[in-house]
């Protein structure tokens, strides 16, 4: 048997063992990914059970280095867990900010006491993260915030506010771009700091949306102590990290676009119903929705092209724009077909006759995919400007 | 299969890439319309692209091909594409050969294979009948008399015809426009009694052909495959065909693309160079994103034909629907950036935009794969 093959009879039987049979349900809403943290919220307390034997073995971040609490895996073995873990129907045991985000600028930018500090403990999903970018006037113009972190010598005072910071409420830490200098370019004087959301001076208040739910938050930082050695990368210097990092965010929000669950045209064929030949008998609904999946199946083929050329060698390069334009407009196209197919039974608010709102939620909700992370206009000028080389105004 | 080339593959592009650069580029096709040529391509670079091997990139070893696949076969019509080079490699190689490797006899494939590959013998397919290509609607009759049968009908656009040696014509052995049985394949020299050719060119300057079948007698070796069953091997064929046309629609789109992003970047109005107008700028970038995905889905689709998908129908229409979208995209904001002097003749723009919409419709246009996609994926 070769090794590979013995390791795939090691984490089936291991994931036999320990996996709750709870865990092995689809998820039906946001509120069953756990996300770790000193006040985890929970759909079921199996979430912590799983999270915790998963993390034992550093498999909820399966390709990060064993040193720092990761499963150490090669590529081979990380397909073999998923497809183990898939085979199952096994959820993914944590998904944090930490994972997605933090995690990949700190093993770059981050000093070996920082990543032995924060990594396992991500891995372990014992902090939970929120990030510090977006201010209310800087926005898509990030580089021109203006929250102020003041040296005291063996720490810096923050004063300033950030807005839409996504669970500030329910986080421990915050990875944050604060401005320690002001005298030169915008993109100079930024710095990337880390620090605990439970001290004094931090309050974050949820935002509501139009969604009628409440992700974000506007969060403010009155006299807020970062210590020094939590400056990630030198002070000043951050915005290299900010984009690194904005980078994996619009990789992880593009994502939105490419996971179907059940395809919109059998939802319409339940829904509608087929004409004598088997179409769909709406024809202009049917041509909007084979024009959906057939964008869905292209969209797919790109992100499985763009992952073969990075394992032969070739960055991520533009991708990421791409990813971010086109996943998020695709995830718009789709809820706006959720209710052009399930007509005013999607349209519903409370009450069970219209599943508690769900489709109209989501659809609410997916208008602020094209603009959080930066907007799909954002995106389109990095495209024109970076790939094409066109220039400035 | 990884959605990347290998190095042989790379080797192959960056070759065709060169060759036809230098032999076969727009000013060329521009030379052959001018000069009134009949065939509409040049004999002597298609001879030179033959002894490269191109005819038979495709073709098995075994009949005389190079046995490198359709995905080989897809980078070289590719940079077909984006030099808007003028050849038999559609007609005969990836259309006929294509059609005789999945209907003939394995006597057909070594008579006719080698020939095709060693480009000594042009075949062109004779298919439509209509202004929209309707395969099953096939109508015209091929009757039973005695140990032979009788052709009779007319077929339109058929590629090269000025030039072929021998047409696939298919007709009715049974059946009625729309059934699925019924279909036969004949392989008829051009010099056949009764067979004429009306020459003609497109929009794109490349030579078609309007065939007139007038009681054309045709005995029974002449029929490819069996009798009244051509259906399934030519939907299979035309799902190749579709891939490979696919692949010529994404090399004319990026370079339409390329020439007018470049062109953004020079042309001044208002004392700015155009590129940085946001109206220009995001739309070119979209354009981007667009050809950026129509590559993966070309190349997926090719990979599936080497790789023996069953479920072929689908990605062919995929893939041929979303160049069709792409290519009409990417040709007219090329004419509209390039503003007044796209619309001259004297500017090599306005060629792309008039070989797209031939090869968009060659074997089914955007509406045709859409629908046909919606039904291969049940709906």
């Amino acid at each position: 048997m070769s090794d590979l093959e013995q390791f795939r009879q090691e984490v089936s039987a291991w994931l036999e063992q320990n996996c709750p049979e709870s865990m092995r349900m689809p998820m039906s809403s946001f509120e069953d990914i756990f996300p770790g943290g000193r006040n985890p919220e929970m759909s079921d307390p199996d979430q912590k059970v799983w999270c915790d034997r998963m993390a034992e073995r550093g498999w909820t971040v399966p390709h990060w280095p064993k040193e720092y609490g990761g499963g150490g895996l090669q590529k081979a073995e990380i397909s073999i867990l998923r497809e183990e873990m898939s085979r199952i129907g096994a959820r993914p045991a944590l998904t944090s900010f930490g994972i997605s985000m933090l995690g990949p600028a700190l093993l770059e930018f981050g000093n070996e006491e920082q990543k032995r500090e924060h990594l396992p403990r991500i891995v372990r999903g014992d902090v939970r993260w929120c990030q510090g970018y977006s201010e209310p006037n800087a926005g898509s113009d990030l580089a021109s915030l203006a929250t102020a972190a003041e040296d005291k010598g063996d720490h810096y005072l923050i004063n300033g506010q950030k807005i839409w910071t996504s669970y500030a409420d329910k986080c421990d830490w915050i990875f944050c771009l604060v401005r320690t200098d002001n005298s030169g370019s915008k993109h100079e004087g930024i710095s990337f700091m880390l620090f605990d959301m439970d001290q004094p001076g931090v309050t974050a208040r949820p935002i509501k949306l139009i969604s009628g739910s409440s992700p974000f938050c506007e969060t403010f930082f009155d006299n807020a102590i970062a210590d020094k050695r939590n400056l990630v990368g030198e002070a000043g210097k951050g915005w290299t990290i900010a984009k690194y990092l904005l980078t994996h965010e619009r990789e992880m929000i593009s994502g939105f676009g490419s996971a179907p669950k059940i395809s919109v045209a059998d939802m319409a064929l339940e829904a509608i119903g087929a004409d004598a030949s088997g179409c769909l008998a709406n024809s202009v609904l049917r041509q909007n929705i084979a024009q959906y999946q057939l964008d869905t199946m292209v969209f797919g083929a790109t992100m499985a092209r763009v992952g073969d050329e990075a394992k032969a060698g070739g960055g991520l390069g533009p991708a990421s724009s791409i990813f971010k334009y086109y996943g998020t407009e695709l995830n718009k196209r789709r809820n706006e077909l959720n209710l052009a197919v399930l007509g005013e039974s999607a349209l519903g608010w409370e009450g069970e006759a219209y599943s508690e709102g769900r489709v109209s939620r989501d659809w609410l909700r997916s208008k602020g995919n094209s603009i959080e992370g930066g907007t799909s206009e954002v995106q389109l000028n990095i495209i024109a400007k970076r790939v094409l080389g066109l220039p400035d105004a | 299969m990884a959605l990347v080339l290998n190095e042989e593959q790379v080797m192959l592009r960056d070759a065709a890439a060169g060759f036809l650069a230098e032999k076969a580029t727009i000013a060329h096709l521009r030379d052959l319309r001018d000069s009134g040529d009949e065939h509409g391509f040049d004999a002597e670079v298609w001879r030179e692209m033959t002894e490269m091997g191109w005819a038979g990139i495709a073709i098995p070893e075994a009949f005389g091909g190079l046995g490198y696949g359709y995905t080989g076969l897809g980078l070289v019509l590719e940079q077909a594409g984006r030099n808007l080079s003028a050849s038999p490699l559609q007609s005969s190689v990836l259309v006929a050969a294509t059609v005789i490797g999945e209907l003939g006899s394995a006597s057909q494939k070594e008579a006719l294979l080698p020939a095709i590959a060693a480009g000594e013998t042009l075949v062109s397919l004779a298919l439509q009948e209509a202004p929209h290509h309707a395969p099953l609607h096939c109508a015209m009759s091929a009757s039973k008399a005695g140990d032979h049968f009788i052709l009779s009908g007319t077929k339109l656009l058929v590629m090269d015809a000025p030039a072929a040696d021998a047409f696939i014509v298919l007709a009715r052995t049974a059946g009625a426009p729309g059934d699925d049985d019924g279909l036969s394949a004949f392989l008829l020299p051009a010099e056949t009694e009764g067979l004429t050719v009306e020459p003609g060119k497109m929009v794109d300057s490349r030579a078609y052909g309007t065939l007139t079948l007038t009681d054309v007698k045709v005995a029974e070796d002449q029929l490819l495959g069996d009798i009244g069953q051509a259906s399934k091997g030519l939907g299979h064929a035309l799902d190749i065909i579709n891939i490979g046309l696919a692949s010529e629609l994404l090399g004319l789109s990026a370079e339409a693309f390329e020439r007018t992003a470049e062109y953004l970047k020079e042309r001044k109005q208002f004392g700015r160079v155009i590129g940085s107008f946001q109206g220009l700028a995001h739309r070119a970038a979209e354009l981007f994103a667009e050809l950026e995905l129509a590559r993966s889905i070309v190349l997926q689709a090719l990979q599936k034909i080497d790789e023996g998908e069953p479920d072929l129908a689908l990605y062919a229409s995929a893939a041929k629907a979303k160049l069709c979208e792409v290519a009409q995209r990417a040709t007219n904001e090329a004419i509209q950036m390039h503003g007044g002097i796209g619309m001259t003749d004297e500017y090599e723009i306005g060629f792309f935009i008039k070989r797209a919409r031939v090869v968009q419709h060659l074997f089914g246009d955007y509406n045709y794969h859409l629908d046909r996609f919606a039904r291969q994926s049940g709906f």
